[in-house]
């Protein structure tokens, strides 16, 4: 999707700030924006910023400068239950005096439908989550994951145009929350409706989403999808909270032809590609290589790579990988990962090996 | 574990004991430890409230005063004939003397008197003019009595005095209830009390609806403060927690008589009142000694249980139940009224079910500042106690309104459900 879709923006945030206290940003200069249809999501550690945001946007908090707007009209203004936006809660936040029928009822009400109309839509919401049976319940006797479900079902129910969720899996064990994702993502996309989605699961973020926006202390540290934002880290901070990363750090000899030659600490020269724009010669770096990337059995190192000396320190068996741990250029905790294949060797703690990876794979990012 | 599964008699533990037997042995231990812990609240529990609630019911009905003081005179009673309008047999005179001048001898004619006095007035100095005189007489030779006696004092010869003591002549008697309900035992069974000495009834009447009332307006001043001490931030709700709880410091009786200070005719509203201009100097309102004052003392004393409960059961609705009202489209008002309140109801529920109780039953408050009009069947109930002496009224009454409030806990658990009262 591309970034230059503000014609036709569903979803605007512009210039927004936020601050509790009037001494601190938690928000800083907050620019984004979400074509109709989209599955944004927010992702990053607590304290990052991406709750607060989804907040200002479902109007429970106010930015405290800048614009949102929604289908071109800025909503600062205007109170939540005007908004016309379906939020599914962490902890879903099901009224426990009600039965699932009455929760789903409750936004068709406060909107004055009809009985037929509001007992029909109900019906249509909860068959679309396969708890069409659960009417007379009261959430305290579904499980979890049935919860879960309604809680969408309720989200969805009176048709937002824009559907919230705050970590709505956080709850759940791992198998149900994978099925979860992709049911919702499923959802999302049969529905056309536009997603706003804030974890701090990177996998849940990198399987569901058109585009991850990572945040990182109060600002859009990367804005893309998926795989560009695995294969294509554009910082230190992004290379290292999606998915697993080896850094190893040096400084920046000279730049030829698009391609860094980097001293690494221990005198090494390594080709890289210059990422960051603080790469510049003379700068400390921050080199980062995907542990999938690396490979150590002979035949298998590409033409053109780039080898090193490394001593391994510790070899885990897991089944379909195996797990290395490598002595890489005085760093201890250089991480590999080898598929398990009949050729591969496996290797023991101790033993000297040659690694290698291609230039391509290797991204000189800011210190 | 094979063996014990394949036999078809009870589940036998690894050395062949039923398992039952060798669970039981096993938790004793345990069970013994928890008895021995509760052992002083038991014994406690059981000597100051199970015992005297106890000896209160049965003291309600209790009535063998009579038979016991004139045994013979009960048994010839049996004889004769109320309705008849005949005055009584030479022979029930003579038992009458034979037991009085044991009863004086042993000094309990006048507690028997003042017992039947409760029934009809002058039965007290009746007994006690006669004991002087009947002392004097021998019950073996100075027969015949019929009209000795009544020359003693010739309320002997009315036949409602001898009416009298059969009605109350039983062991066990519905006397004391009916006087609880301003009705009275006569020979001819249960009838009203004269119109002017009813009063018991009103005055339930009247400590149900105060007490209504005080619940009623703890819910109202109790729930905006309960909200708040649930939602501020932490340290300004510890700061309100210790307001609501301050008045747990200060003694009862102080805060009691300082409403007198504040509510009295030349207190310090009046005051204010007049000095505004509001309220002319000659017509100062009355706010203290009726009804009115009760209820606003009470209120004030009985409001930190109505706030605790509430508190504790607002704390934990989630706010983002609210959110997500709000989210789905509903107005704060809304939300509140078709969420938060809800929610929050079972709070109320135990918060009105506490008041109410301590209310129905408070006795100092209503005394110091309730006058004659706002005083409770409790005041009523101390008077008996310990003026009037007529403990079998008194624990009637009791014992009425112990039923009144288990009958309106009952309505309230049919209604709302006592599972839906939460302290927390």
């Amino acid at each position: 999707m591309a970034d230059s879709a503000s014609n036709d923006a569903f979803v605007e945030f512009d210039r927004v700030q936020k601050s509790y206290d009037g001494e601190t940003l938690v928000v800083k200069d907050l620019n984004l924006s979400l074509p109709r249809g989209e599955f944004l999501t927010m992702l990053g550690p607590s304290g990052s910023g991406k709750t607060t945001c989804l907040m200002m946007l479902a109007g429970f908090e106010t930015a405290t400068h800048g614009d949102i707007r929604l289908g071109g009209t800025s909503i600062n203004n205007i109170p939540p239950h005007k908004r016309g936006i379906g939020m599914v809660f962490q902890n879903y936040a099901l009224f426990p005096h009600m039965t699932i029928a009455e929760n789903l009822s409750f936004p068709l009400e406060v909107r004055k439908m009809g009985k037929s109309v509001r007992e029909e839509k109900i019906k249509r919401a909860l068959d679309m989550v396969e708890m069409g049976a659960f009417g007379g319940r009261r959430p305290a006797q579904l499980s979890g994951g049935q919860q879960q479900r309604i809680a969408l079902a309720r989200a969805l129910v009176f048709e937002p145009e824009l559907v919230l969720m705050d970590e709505p899996l956080g709850a759940l064990d791992k198998q149900l929350r994978e099925k979860m994702q992709f049911e919702i993502t499923n959802l999302a996309h049969n529905l056309g409706i536009t997603t706003v989605y804030v974890t701090h699961d990177q996998t849940e973020a990198l399987t569901m989403s058109d585009r991850v926006a990572v945040f990182d202390d109060g600002r859009i540290q990367q804005l893309d999808p998926p795989d560009t934002l695995y294969e294509n880290p554009q910082n230190s901070f992004v290379a290292q909270f999606i998915g697993e990363n080896n850094t190893l750090e040096g400084v920046v000899k000279e730049i030829n032809n698009g391609i860094a030659i980097v001293q690494l600490d221990d005198g090494e020269l390594i080709d890289c590609q210059p990422v960051h724009e603080s790469v510049k010669p003379g700068a400390r770096t921050r080199v980062s290589i995907r542990p999938e990337r690396v490979e150590y059995n002979k035949d298998r190192i590409q033409e053109g790579a780039h080898t090193l000396k490394a001593e391994v320190k510790e070899f885990i068996y897991m089944g379909d990988i195996f797990r290395t741990r490598l002595s890489v250029a005085g760093n201890d905790e250089f991480i590999i990962k080898t598929r398990n294949a009949p050729d591969v060797e496996r290797l023991t703690p101790g033993q000297q090996i040659e690694i290698g990876w291609l230039p391509e794979d290797c991204r000189a990012l800011d210190a | 574990m094979t063996d014990a599964t394949s036999q078809s008699g009870p589940v036998l533990a690894a050395d062949g004991t039923p398992l039952k037997k060798s669970l039981a042995r096993a938790l004793r231990l345990q069970k013994t430890r928890a008895l021995m812990l509760i052992a002083p609240l038991l014994v406690f529990v059981l000597i100051s409230f199970v015992f005297p609630i106890a000896s209160m019911l049965f003291r309600s009905v209790e009535n063998s005063i009579v038979m016991e003081t004139l045994p013979l005179t009960v048994e010839e009673l049996q004889n004769w004939d109320a309705d008849s309008g005949q005055l009584p047999e030479e022979a029930l005179y003579a038992a009458f003397i034979a037991d009085m001048v044991v009863a004086i001898d042993a000094k309990k004619h006048t507690r028997l008197g003042t017992r039947l006095n409760y029934e009809e007035t002058g039965m007290s100095s009746l007994f006690r003019k006669s004991g002087r005189k009947i002392k004097k007489l021998d019950p073996a030779t100075d027969g015949p009595f019929k009209d000795k006696l009544i020359d003693i004092d010739k309320k002997w010869g009315d036949v409602t005095t001898w009416a009298v003591i059969k009605t109350h002549s039983v062991k066990i008697t519905n006397g004391y209830f009916l006087n609880a309900i301003d009705m009275q035992r006569t020979p001819d069974g249960a009838q009203a009390q004269p119109e002017d000495k009813r009063i018991l009834i009103k005055l339930f009447q009247r400590t149900l609806f105060m007490s209504l009332m005080i619940t009623a307006s703890c819910i109202m001043l109790g729930y905006p403060v309960a909200w708040l001490l649930a939602n501020l931030p932490a340290r300004t709700a510890n700061i309100l927690m210790i307001l609501v709880l301050l008045p747990f410091w200060t003694s009862l009786l102080v805060r009691t008589s300082a409403w007198k200070v504040m509510l009295q005719q030349q207190g310090v509203i009046n005051e204010v009142l007049v000095w505004i201009g509001l309220v002319a100097d000659d017509a100062r309102l009355v706010m203290i000694n009726n009804q009115f004052g009760t209820i606003v003392a009470m209120t004030h004393i009985l409001l930190p249980f109505m706030i605790l409960p509430m508190y504790s059961v607002m704390q934990t609705i989630q706010p983002t139940y609210l959110r997500a009202a709000k989210s789905m489209g509903a107005t704060n008002w809304t939300a509140f009224w078709r969420v938060y309140f809800p929610l929050s109801v079972p709070g109320i529920g135990a918060g009105s079910i506490l008041v109410f109780i301590l209310a129905i039953g408070y006795y100092i408050t209503p005394e110091i500042v309730g006058g004659t009009k706002g005083v409770f069947i409790s005041n009523r109930i101390a008077y008996h106690i310990s003026s009037s002496l007529n403990w079998g009224l008194a624990a009637a009454l009791g014992t009425i309104l112990l039923g009144v409030v288990l009958l309106l806990y009952w309505c309230y658990d049919k209604i709302v459900g006592i599972d839906n009262v939460k302290l927390g």
